[in-house]
């Protein structure tokens, strides 16, 4: 397998002097693509702060984060823009949909911000995606009006309008019901398996990290296990 | 650019009732802005028509020769001519300048006069006059003398005389009566009254008659030219260009109306401050209104912007989203604004109508243009600093929140 991204001795330091926090204390990671991965640890453990590093929002006290052969602890802030555009996708545990836009227009926003405008073909794919995920009758709908389930599954299809390399999920299915965790999983898992898409999922929830073929373990600001 | 300005568009769609009344707030905004332009444009209007609308806006005077002197070859001056009273320095050319001032640019008329001193005698009664003989044909080319006519003509034919109601009541005159007019020189004419006008001015009814040139010829003793050359203009505001013009032409001593017209002047420029004044402020409300309203909106957005930033969209294209909705709300507003300034403009009177008792509004001086391009040039002011804060959220912690 090819090595899609390569994390080296990342620390992660809040505030300074004796208010500091360390979050990360180190932390090394390699993932290799079309991984399918589970992130693992106890509340406080630095897996939100690390799927933030790893997804370029935010910079880290020290260490090195490469990924296809990209330095992404020196690039700015428009060549980090640029690349998180591009090459990675974000499912986050509050869907965090634009609210005042449909659900296509919410998965198509990706690609729209990239080319400044909302092509056809953009629509054509956006569609396709959503109807991959089972929402074809609310391909217009408002998506302030669309249940929590639904919601997670057009979050799931915005990060993927770009054909990301990777896609990056904290805690996707911790406000849904066990049926929509296990209809948005089985998503993840034909589209991982389909497309080659690596996948990086934040949980901890046992039985939607079994459904990963690894597991990772952070624990005190490091890999454990 | 076209898909940050729909984002623009829908967030503020999305909330209409506070984009609605954003906008009604600017709109507000514009109408004063609008109505304090045509007000003050109108009211200075009006005062420049009262005062300055019936005199000459250009005028150019015969200069008076130096008096004759007798001086001895050691150069002690023995004796000199006192100038006598009657007028005779005169603009002897005038039949040649007349066509070349009428050719300068912007001149609407040009009246060449003979103006003196004079008595108007009715039977045992007398009274001090001005004098001012008038091309006929151009009576009205200065002071629109037909316009004030309330009996008789206007017209100056050869023996005629026109003059002013106050006169005509003191010296019990009516239309079509006899009396004889003494120039100060001493040469007397008959003449029929033409005519009987009402300026309004106490000077004008009360002591100023009106005779035609040839007739004027005679009373001043002035076989040829004039005394004046009396200019009226299309903009009285270019009048000291138009002076100047006249006099590098001609080489004559052209004086515009605004000189020792400095009071006025001052008064209207004071008046003109306080207007530039009060739309100053009327912006600086607009400025104000607009950079709040988008202040509050990016606080409120600040989660979305936190995942727009997330999905790929940089910091440019959140300023965008921003200035693109002040831009619009400056466009909409300012737009709606002089629309409706307009429309409450339209029933009043207009600049050609003003009477006394009614405010001055001038529809044509609402600056509509203006106060658009500055409404959508301020509302993008006002939403730049907005615009840079949103720039600037930090995703994680927006989509934290």
């Amino acid at each position: 397998m090819k090595t899609l991204l390569e994390a080296r001795e990342l620390v992660k330091t809040f505030g300074v002097g004796e208010a500091a926090t360390h979050v990360l204390r180190g932390l090394s990671l390699t993932l290799e693509a079309g991984e399918m991965a589970a992130l693992l640890g106890p509340s406080g453990s630095g897996k939100s702060t690390l799927l933030t590093i790893l997804g370029t929002l935010m910079k880290p006290t020290s260490g090195s984060l490469r990924m296809l052969r990209q330095d992404l602890v020196a690039a700015d802030d428009a060549a980090l823009t640029e690349f998180r555009n591009r090459h990675i996708g974000f499912v986050f545990q509050f869907h965090n949909l634009l609210p005042d836009f449909t659900a296509l227009e919410n998965v198509i926003f990706p690609t729209a911000v990239r080319e400044g405008r909302e092509t056809p073909e953009a629509r054509a794919r956006g569609r396709d995606l959503l109807v991959r995920m089972g929402l074809e009758s609310r391909i217009d709908f408002p998506s302030a009006k669309l249940s929590g389930g639904q919601k997670q599954r057009v979050a799931v299809a915005r990060a993927l309008m770009n054909t990301p390399e990777l896609v990056l999920a904290d805690e996707p299915t911790g406000n849904l019901d066990r049926a929509s965790a296990m209809q948005v999983m089985d998503l993840i898992g034909e589209i991982n398996q389909d497309q080659g898409t690596t996948f990086l999922i934040s949980t901890h929830d046992e039985k939607i990290a079994a459904r990963c073929r690894r597991q990772i373990v952070v624990g005190d600001g490091l890999v454990t296990g | 650019m076209l898909y940050a300005l729909k984002i623009a568009t829908r967030y503020l769609t999305a909330s209409k009732a506070q984009t609605a009344l954003l906008i009604s707030g600017v709109a507000v905004g514009v109408f004063i802005f609008i109505f304090m332009s045509a007000l003050i444009g109108g009211l200075a209007e009006f005062i420049l028509s009262r005062t300055v609308g019936d005199i000459s806006h250009v005028t150019v005077e015969a200069e008076t020769a130096d008096p004759e002197v007798l001086i001895d070859a050691d150069g002690h001056l023995l004796a000199a001519v006192e100038p006598g009273r009657l007028r005779t320095a005169t603009l002897r050319d005038s039949a040649t300048w007349v066509p070349l001032i009428e050719a300068v640019p912007g001149v609407r008329a040009v009246s060449p006069q003979i103006t003196g001193a004079g008595f108007l005698n009715r039977g045992s009664q007398v009274a001090q006059v001005s004098v001012k003989g008038l091309e006929p044909g151009r009576e009205s080319a200065i002071l629109n003398l037909e316009g004030y006519i309330v009996a008789g003509s206007a017209r100056l034919g050869s023996g005629v005389i026109v003059l002013g109601r106050r006169l005509a009541e003191e010296l019990d005159l009516s239309v079509g009566q006899v009396l004889r007019l003494q120039s100060s020189g001493g040469v007397s004419s008959v003449l029929t009254l033409g005519g009987i006008f009402q300026t309004g001015t106490g000077m004008l009814d009360g002591s100023s008659v009106f005779v035609s040139l040839p007739t004027a010829r005679n009373l001043f003793a002035l076989p040829q030219g004039v005394t004046r050359i009396e200019i009226k203009l299309d903009d009285l505001n270019a009048a000291d260009a138009t002076a100047l013009r006249i006099r590098a032409l001609t080489g004559l001593d052209a004086v515009p109306w605004t000189d020792g017209a400095e009071q006025l002047m001052e008064a209207l420029n004071a008046q003109a401050q306080t207007g530039y004044f009060l739309k100053t402020f009327a912006l600086i409300t607009i400025v104000i209104g607009v950079a709040s309203a988008l202040v509050l909106s990016t606080y409120r957005r600040r989660p979305e912007i936190g995942i727009m930033r997330a999905m790929g969209a940089g910091r440019g294209f959140v300023v965008v989203v921003f200035v693109a909705q002040g831009a619009l709300v400056g466009l909409i507003g300012g737009v709606t604004g002089a629309v409706l300034g307009y429309l409450a403009l339209l029933p009043l009177p207009g600049r050609d109508e003003f009477r006394p008792g009614t405010l001055p509004l001038d529809i044509t001086q609402g600056s509509y243009g203006l106060a658009i391009t500055l409404t959508v040039l301020g509302a993008i002011l006002a939403s730049i600093l907005p615009a840079r804060a949103a720039a600037r959220v930090d995703p994680v912690t927006a989509i934290g929140q």
